[in-house]
């Protein structure tokens, strides 16, 4: 019932096997440093270890470990190390290890990758991309399940990419790495080992800056990223049932934000509802509102409402369900949309 | 004085000029001497002119290297056009020797951002000036990275102050250059003032240099108003990293004569006695009576030269001046290598709001 497969534009072809999102990251890079002997992948235990999710098993082995980089334990060093390696042209794939600990890699990403093209006239480029596992739900210890995709969305010069899907996260990730400037993507741990779809591992890229309607609908729309598009497409299924018609469409860049999709389908449908794990005060949510009443207040036909995290530090396990938006709290703001005056 | 905890010293010249004892075989290269003390003229003057530009309102706030021109300049003679230096924000002086133009500069600090764009090849791989303390030393380490996995004997260099080596990115950075053993050169300036606060309560550490040794690998100190000094511990830094021999660092003992920025003023917490003692010890002097007690300088010749430079000077301060206004797409075009189209109304807001100024300006004080 549920489709996860993000259907849409990735018809199968010379499909060979099985992939999970973290197997389709691992392809996407094999295939990105076959395809560019520039492109290097360094991190904290991304060599020998594979990493600790196992994203980058098997690249040590094949490309050597002069590319694929064990990097001491310090990520404002990996941060700023990638600047200056994107700077000779090479194309630094980072790791940080997890969401909750790239605070100290902010500054270089903010004050230096986001701004050396501008900096010097594009003399000097910054086509990094920084690779780190986000979001709760896989019971993990405190520090290790953060959604702070807004931080990164409000820095000019940055784009911020969410896969949700194996083929999403195969074709966005090798059109991250092509991407002449510096990329964030942020790959949903919940999602990692989830329900792996046929993968054509053909080296094929999906557009970046481009929302993905993943399905069409006449009644309402569900806006959402990440891991939360799992309970927002099972939303739809069972408004489906009661004969209840969601476009489900699926942001993927969170910056810079494809308006003219999300606004096209609200002018459609005259209802959204918006769905995050992130926390709600000043999320990507709130953008996708804002421009949306800007751009379609007269066609909508009820509030936009919002299903977020609460303004809270993402609990410790045993109660991260709660802050994480499930079924029917989308379906509570669908009711709450879909009967609006 | 100097407690080294075996971190070597290195002076050939008193304050005076007077050499201290044996010179090193390269300081018999009169031609190179008189070319080190040209520039360190050149940068002086060029310096007290942007100054002064400030003073008048005609840049913004300016960062002086009055005081540290023998380091600059040293490191400016040594590197080679295809290694890479990775700046801070007070190194006019090793900027004008990679081909960074005065004007260039001058618009810079005015608030232009043509001033970025370096258009001599000489600076082409370089990186512009970093504003944030040592966040550059760790992108130093990232291009020695990007040279020693593609091999050659190609060099960074990245400079800081005495203030920078108290972050974590200053020390990351030697961290990983030892770890691995990376092709780079760690240049610090400790002009003993980082702002308003002085080097004795920055760091414990009786020397900066001695940082290195915990990340292994050998730092020195220098005198960094003696050129011959820093230009010899320097060159043997270059060589050693030039045939893969690891990094090194020169911790340069110099002294802010000027304020940290135009903005600054340092009368508020250091004594006239203190800077007036500091200038005599003040690079530009010394070098001069070296070269004069050699023969290889007189009056002539300097009034030749400080004619020569204010020539140049003023021909780069008649070009900062002609430069004329710069385009708003100045601060569009480089953001992205293309502008992504779901930006696009973004864009047009910027262009619709430099139209609404314009139409504001001829229409007189309507705000309509």
């Amino acid at each position: 019932m549920n489709d996860m497969t993000g259907s849409f534009r990735e018809s199968a072809v010379a499909v060979e096997k099985k992939a999970s999102l973290l197997e389709a990251v691992n392809l996407a890079l094999h295939r990105a440093m076959g395809e560019d002997p520039n492109v290097v992948v360094l991190g904290e235990d991304v060599g020998v270890n594979g990493g600790v999710f196992r994203a980058t098993v098997g690249l040590r082995e094949a490309f050597g470990f002069k590319r694929v980089i064990d990097t001491p334990l310090a990520e404002t060093m990996i941060g700023g190390l990638a600047v200056g390696m994107a700077a000779q042209g090479l194309k630094p794939v980072i790791e940080i290890q997890f969401l909750g600990f790239i605070y100290a890699a902010m500054e270089h990403l903010v004050s230096h990758a986001s701004r050396l093209r501008n900096r010097t006239r594009g003399r000097l480029s910054c086509p990094l991309v920084l690779r780190s596992p986000m979001g709760a739900g896989i019971r993990a210890p405190e520090h290790h399940s953060e959604s702070t995709e807004a931080l990164f969305a409000h820095i000019p010069g940055l784009r911020v990419v969410i896969p949700s899907s194996p083929a999403r996260a195969y074709g966005l990730l090798l059109a991250a790495i092509d991407d002449p400037d510096p990329v964030v993507f942020l790959e949903p741990t919940r999602l990692y080992r989830m329900n792996p779809q046929p993968l054509a591992d053909d080296g094929r890229r999906l557009p970046l800056d481009t929302c993905f309607t993943l399905r069409e609908g006449r009644d309402l729309t569900l806006v959402s990223w990440g891991a939360s598009l799992h309970e927002t497409l099972q939303a739809a299924d069972r408004l489906a049932e009661r004969g209840v018609s969601a476009e489900v469409i699926d942001v993927a860049t969170i910056k810079p934000l494809d308006l003219d999709t999300l606004e096209a389908s609200v002018r459609k449908t005259g209802r959204c509802v918006i769905v995050h794990e992130a926390p709600r005060s000043c999320g990507v949510g709130a953008e996708i509102a804002a421009s949306l009443y800007e751009r379609a207040l007269l066609d909508l036909q009820a509030p936009i409402q919002r299903v977020t995290a609460p303004d809270i530090p993402p609990p410790l396990y045993r109660l991260e369900h709660l802050y994480m938006p499930g079924v029917e709290d989308v379906l509570a703001a669908c009711e709450s949309v879909l009967n609006y005056a | 004085m100097h407690d080294k905890l075996a971190i070597p010293y290195t002076r050939y010249l008193a304050p005076d000029g007077r050499p201290l004892g044996d010179l090193p075989a390269w300081a018999d290269d009169a031609e190179l001497l008189v070319r080190l003390y040209r520039q360190m003229v050149l940068t002086r003057l060029f310096d007290q002119k942007a100054v002064a530009l400030q003073r008048t309102g005609r840049i913004g706030t300016y960062a002086p290297t009055l005081g540290q021109e023998a380091i600059g300049v040293a490191v400016g003679a040594l590197l080679r056009p295809e290694d890479v230096l990775v700046p801070y924000y007070r190194d006019t002086a090793v900027q004008l020797m990679r081909g960074v133009r005065m004007e260039e500069i001058l618009l810079y600090w005015g608030g232009d951002e043509r001033g970025s764009a370096y258009v001599d090849p000489a600076a082409a791989e370089d990186f512009p000036i970093c504003v944030p303390i040592a966040t550059q030393a760790l992108h130093a380490c990232g291009v020695a990275s990007a040279l020693k996995i593609r091999g050659g004997h190609r060099v960074a260099l990245t400079t800081c102050g005495d203030g920078a080596t108290s972050k974590g990115d200053f020390l990351e950075a030697l961290n990983v250059a030892g770890a691995w053993q990376l092709p780079v050169v760690f240049v610090v300036n400790n002009n003993q003032w980082a702002i308003s606060v002085p080097r004795r309560i920055q760091c414990g550490a009786p020397t900066l240099a001695q940082k290195a040794v915990g990340a292994g690998f050998p730092g020195e100190q220098v005198d960094g108003n003696d050129v011959l000094a820093v230009y010899d511990r320097v060159r043997a830094a270059l060589e050693r990293a030039r045939q893969g021999k690891g990094p090194m660092l020169v911790e340069c003992i110099s002294y802010r004569l000027g304020d940290h920025t135009t903005a600054d003023d340092a009368t508020r917490y250091r004594s006239a006695e203190e800077v007036k003692q500091a200038w005599q010890e003040e690079p530009l002097k010394r070098l001069q009576s070296f070269l004069a007690a050699r023969g290889l300088w007189d009056e002539r010749r300097e009034q030749q030269l400080l004619a020569d430079c204010q020539a140049q000077v003023q021909q780069a301060v008649e070009a900062f001046e002609a430069a004329g206004q710069q385009p708003v797409e100045a601060i569009l075009d480089y953001v992205y290598a293309r502008w992504p189209v779901a930006l696009a109304e973004q864009r047009e807001m910027l262009l619709e709001r430099v139209a609404r100024r314009e139409a504001s300006l001829q229409g007189g004080a309507s705000h309509e």
